[in-house]
């Protein structure tokens, strides 16, 4: 399986690690709502298809990446920084 | 004035650094090996937005026109630079003191400097053969085309963090750190022994 990592390129997933699920939204750390606590912590959608995912490219840039995988396939649909500011164009 | 006082800087790859020709080279040596000991090694990382003005502090304190883009490097011989994340930089330099002259350039709003001198260990290897036994090592693309002079890539090799810098069409220039640089270059010798390598 290979990742293109948006700042090194296509990469071997060696290179990579998973970071979990790209679908959680952390609720603010005063939060005292245990609902949203518990659905960042255990809820999952577990899809067989398009996955949104967070990777770190730890064996390179070490970035941290949003990825969209399909789960059946391993088809690595789109990567992208996880966060903005750096807006480097890939190579591939 | 007193003289500024450097403790004197040793190899960690001394014990097993043995100058000569090694392994398969009867029919002529394909890898040179060596340690190019720069006196200075930096990174430097820029805040996100202030990657431009970054490059050219690089540019005003080393004289390298640093390009702009991923993994973008420039050399001369001397001094190199290249990108080696998003943002982030490591700039080389032969003669100590670099950090010094990027104290005052470098300011709070524009990013960060750390000096790695003392904890990464250069490695250079050069040859016709320098491709095929860097490919033996890291999945990347080392041909020129994909690879350009100057230009800078992260990887690893069994968990042992690389930063590798093309410095020449036939020559590679890999930074990994102090404490594994021992056990990466018997590596890369044993992986050199079936094209024939020579220790400078």
């Amino acid at each position: 399986m290979l990742i293109t990592c948006p700042y090194c390129g296509p990469r071997d997933v060696i290179e990579f690690t998973y970071q979990g699920d790209g679908n959680r939204e952390r609720p603010q750390p005063a939060s005292q709502n245990l609902d949203a606590w518990n659905a960042y912590v255990y809820d999952r959608l577990n899809p067989a298809g398009d996955h949104n995912e967070i990777w770190q490219h730890s064996g390179g840039c070490r970035a941290h990446l949003r990825v969209v995988r399909n789960t059946l396939t391993h088809e690595v649909l789109s990567t992208a920084f996880a966060r903005g500011g750096h807006k480097t164009e890939s190579r591939s | 004035m007193a003289e500024h006082q450097l403790p004197e800087r040793q190899s960690p790859l001394e014990p097993e650094y043995h100058p000569g020709s090694h392994g398969n080279f009867e029919h002529g040596v394909d890898v040179i090996l060596s340690e190019t000991r720069p006196g200075s090694i930096l990174q430097l990382a820029a805040w996100a937005g202030e990657e431009k003005r970054l490059i050219e502090v690089v540019r005003k304190v080393t004289g390298l026109a640093l390009p702009d883009g991923a993994g973008g490097g420039v050399g001369n011989g001397a001094r190199a630079a290249f990108g080696f994340a998003p943002g982030k930089f490591t700039v080389v330099d032969e003669a100590e003191g670099l950090a010094q002259a990027f104290a005052g350039a470098i300011t709070p709003a524009i990013g960060t400097l750390t000096d790695l001198s003392h904890g990464r260990t250069a490695i250079r290897i050069a040859g016709p053969k320098a491709e095929w036994v860097m490919a033996k090592f890291f999945a990347i693309d080392f041909a020129l085309p994909a690879f350009p002079l100057g230009a800078g890539r992260s990887t690893n090799h069994h968990d042992i963090f690389a930063q590798i810098q093309r410095s020449g069409a036939d020559q590679f220039d890999i930074y990994v750190f102090r404490s594994f640089a021992r056990s990466f270059w018997k590596a890369l010798c044993h992986a050199s022994e079936e094209v024939g390598y020579e220790v400078q």
